[in-house]
């Protein structure tokens, strides 16, 4: 007999949980203290966010990144000087534990120089799309672990932030291609970069025109549409979406501006500054990245983007075995190159990885 | 720090009407403020959405006082049409394992507790239950398919031990001794309305000793950190020195006080069993009971002097809830999952296991498995799918019901997880 039987519904399968009771209660119990506890749990352990900026050289992505959490987490390599350009498309990361008001932010940043600098930028995006997934892949490796650690070290990329040159007319080929597969395999927040050369108006019909690009080529970038949660969630998501791409200036310079000490770029015309809603976008950015939506990349990132990979890499690793009870884990193939194909269609993705889907990277 | 809604409002304002919103962030005090010191609001904003649960299990002899105690603690009525049964109804029933499921909402949080009731008594049905709660969490974790995976482990187990012997019996003792490594065991001292003081404190420190003498790892309160306050150390010494924690549970409602209470109604005193409304609900002084002039004082549960009622459910809720379940996820239930590979892997249920050719490729790697029941032979990476399905196919070898040939399964992986659900259900 089998000794498990729940009570009130005694037609519920073992899959399915009990009839819920309702209960009338007097009193207050002291649930809300959990969350107290899980606060400072998180506290103690601190968090980790890992960014990658992806752009052209010269479009002030190490500035950018300094400016976003105030700190010299790069050296920006000051223009005139000689920097040899790279031959070809390379990965820095730098890591750097960051603490504000008792909260620890282990944070990564990864640059891509050499992006979109060839003659020939065939595939650029190889190298970016293959750290990527060594991530996941290093992840996946601790997590199916016999004895695995009990936090697991997270080098998965959050959030790929892409820089679009201020060209004014649209999206490049190279941008559209570079989007079309990040974001099948990350989240992209793309921003119009070194936007002090455009003027308000130029700024919004450009914003406009790259909107519409990502609406033909079915790009979805973050806030992904698909993964509004509830009702709250898709009204301020709509809000920052209807303002993506934001135009960005960087600076780490501060200047006097009656009276005040402000992060900005001194012009002989005035200064922008970069904190100031009217000249620029970039406090929406960094409100974005780091005051509300941080934790939201990184479950995006945890539940969406590397649970498809896992199924990918679960239904790959079926090579017959030798003998009951040898299996194979074949190693990780290259990013498959899907270049020959012109528009892949709509990226299927939902909130919670199916099982079906069967695009390979 | 920012409250709950600041940051949302911070990002919504400006959307709505930048050029308003412009003049208010030149006033903007905190420039040098990055902002992530609201990454634990972000992540309290997402647990309140989500919600928790719990699961507690309630072990002991029957008529110990259990669901009372349940009641007590949640303060909820679980168990409004139970009926008592009779001797000889007693006598021909087989242990079973009940489970009650409630949620609760206060001050928008949500829990769902499930209390996994052992009415009769014997310690197999009940590792039995735990280790398929195990099972089965380990196999939707390897599973394709992760979304809504349900986390039906027990988080704590509420041991109850009889006030009227002299220490741990032999029962106890082997009961503990099959569940401590798998649950977390909180022992308590059931009905302590009937020891005095003396009595209580000589019971605690014999079974204190006897959980010694018998090598039983039971639950163990995580030390506070040396940057704590002088309040908080003192409550945690307290909380420790007290264990097994002697409670008394009450589900009756009674009048004290011109107020309705859960108390118990003795010739010579009210035993309060619940916190007034009103009354300070944490860390603060229980509320002591007047003393009436022509009544004997009352015994009051809440009273932390009578007995350790508060200090369980303080524990149990309000300050140690997410370290039982860390501890479950992160001790039990790992030592399960590696126990649970090693065997597979082991001689015995495979043969010798071939290696094929070392790859090259750095990406993969050879999990190392730690401790001495290393297998003595080299294993490969594993694909977690192919663990399952190797689960699975124990239990088709196992049973004779030759629905399917293990060759089959052999192959494929997803096939043989498909083929496996519709075997198991």
């Amino acid at each position: 007999m089998d000794p498990l039987r729940h009570s009130p519904s005694p037609s519920s399968s073992r899959a399915s949980s009990p009839r819920t009771l309702s209960c009338e209660r007097l009193g207050y119990v002291g649930i809300e203290a959990v969350l107290d506890q899980l606060k400072i749990k998180a506290m103690k352990m601190g968090f980790e966010f890992n960014i990658m900026v992806v752009g052209q050289s010269g479009l002030g992505k190490s500035t950018m990144v300094n400016t976003l959490f105030k700190s010299k987490i790069w050296k920006s390599t000051m223009p005139g000087l000689r920097v040899p350009m790279p031959q070809t498309l390379q990965l820095h990361s730098v890591t750097h534990v960051i603490e504000e008001n008792g909260v620890k932010l282990k944070l990564t940043v990864t640059d891509t120089p050499g992006f979109g600098d060839q003659i020939n930028n065939d595939k650029c995006w190889d190298p970016i799309l293959g750290y990527i997934n060594e991530q996941y892949e290093r992840y996946l490796q601790e997590e199916i672990l016999i004895t695995r650690q009990r936090h697991i070290p997270d080098t998965r990329v959050h959030c790929c932030i892409y820089f679009v040159p201020p060209t004014g007319h649209c999206l490049r080929p190279l941008d559209l291609e570079f989007l079309q597969r990040l974001c099948r395999a990350v989240n992209v927040v793309p921003v119009i970069a070194r936007a002090d050369s455009l003027t308000i108006e130029e700024r919004e019909a450009f914003r406009h025109r790259i909107q519409d690009d990502l609406k033909t080529h079915s790009i979805e970038v973050y806030p992904q549409k698909s993964f509004d949660e509830d009702v709250n969630d898709k009204i301020l998501n709509s809000k920052i979406r209807e303002r993506i791409p934001f135009a960005v200036v960087g600076a780490d310079r501060e200047h006097m501006v009656n009276g005040r000490c402000v992060l900005g770029r001194k012009m002989k015309w005035g200064i922008i500054e970069v904190e100031n809603m009217a000249h620029c976008e970039f406090p929406l950015l960094r409100d974005l990245l780091i005051r509300s939506h941080l934790q939201d990349l990184k479950d995006i990132t945890h539940n969406v983007h590397y649970e498809n990979y896992r199924i990918i890499r679960l239904k790959e690793s079926h090579a017959l075995p030798q003998g009951p009870g040898w299996v194979n884990l074949a190693p990780a193939p290259p990013p498959a190159p899907t270049g020959t194909r012109a528009s892949p269609g709509p990226a299927k993705m939902c909130r919670w990885a199916e099982d079906n889907s069967d695009e390979d990277f | 720090m920012d409250s709950l809604a600041a940051p949302q409002d911070r990002l919504v304002e400006p959307l709505l009407s930048p050029r308003t919103q412009a003049q208010r962030r030149l006033k903007d005090v905190d420039k040098q403020y990055v902002g992530f010191a609201t990454l634990p609001n972000q992540v309290h904003r997402k647990s309140v959405k989500k919600g928790f649960d719990f699961t507690l299990m309630v072990a002991g002899e029957s008529g110990l006082g259990k669901s009372t105690l349940v009641h007590s603690l949640f303060l909820t009525d679980l168990y409004k049409e139970r009926k008592l049964l009779s001797a000889e109804e007693r006598i021909s029933q087989t242990v079973e394992i009940l489970k009650h499921t409630v949620d609760i909402e206060e001050k928008g949080v949500k829990l769902k507790l499930t209390i996994v009731d052992t009415p009769g008594f014997g310690d197999a049905p009940i590792t039995d239950y735990v280790d398929q709660q195990f099972e089965q969490y380990f196999r939707d974790e390897s599973g394709l398919n992760r979304k809504n995976i349900q986390d039906n482990r027990v988080h704590c187990c509420l041991y109850f031990i009889s006030p009227f012997g002299h220490g741990l019996r032999p029962v106890d003792v082997g009961f503990m001794k099959a569940l401590h490594e798998k649950v977390n065991i909180v022992p308590l001292i059931a009905k302590a309305d009937c020891l005095v003081p003396g009595e209580i404190r000589k019971l605690k420190e014999r079974i204190r000793e006897e959980i010694d003498k018998f090598g039983i790892h039971v639950y163990q309160f995580p030390e506070c950190d040396s940057d704590e306050d002088e309040d908080f150390k003192q409550q945690d010494r307290e909380l420790k020195e007290s264990a097994p924690f002697a409670v008394i549970g009450s589900n009756t409602v009674v009048e004290a006080k011109g107020q309705r209470v859960r108390g118990r109604l003795y010739p010579w005193g009210i035993v309060e069993g619940e916190s007034r409304p009103g009354a300070q609900p944490l860390g603060g002084k229980a509320p002591v009971g007047r003393w009436p002039t022509h009544r004997p004082p009352l015994p009051a549960v809440e009273n932390q002097a009578h007995c350790d009622f508060v200090k369980l459910r303080n524990m149990l809720i309000r300050t140690h809830m997410h370290d039982l379940k860390d501890v479950t996820c992160d001790v039990h239930y790992e030592n399960y999952r590696a126990h649970c590979i090693q065997q597979m892997t082991s001689p015995t249920v495979w043969g010798p296991t071939v290696c094929g050719p070392t790859v090259s490729d750095p990406a993969v790697r050879v999990p190392t498995v730690r401790g001495p029941t290393v297998q003595p032979y080299h294993v490969r990476s594993y694909c977690v799918g192919s663990l399952v399905c190797q689960i699975l196919l124990c239990r088709v070898s196992t049973c004779s019901a030759g629905l399917f040939s293990v060759g089959p399964w052999c192959g494929n992986v997803f096939e043989g997880l498909r083929a496996a659900s519709l075997y198991l259900g």
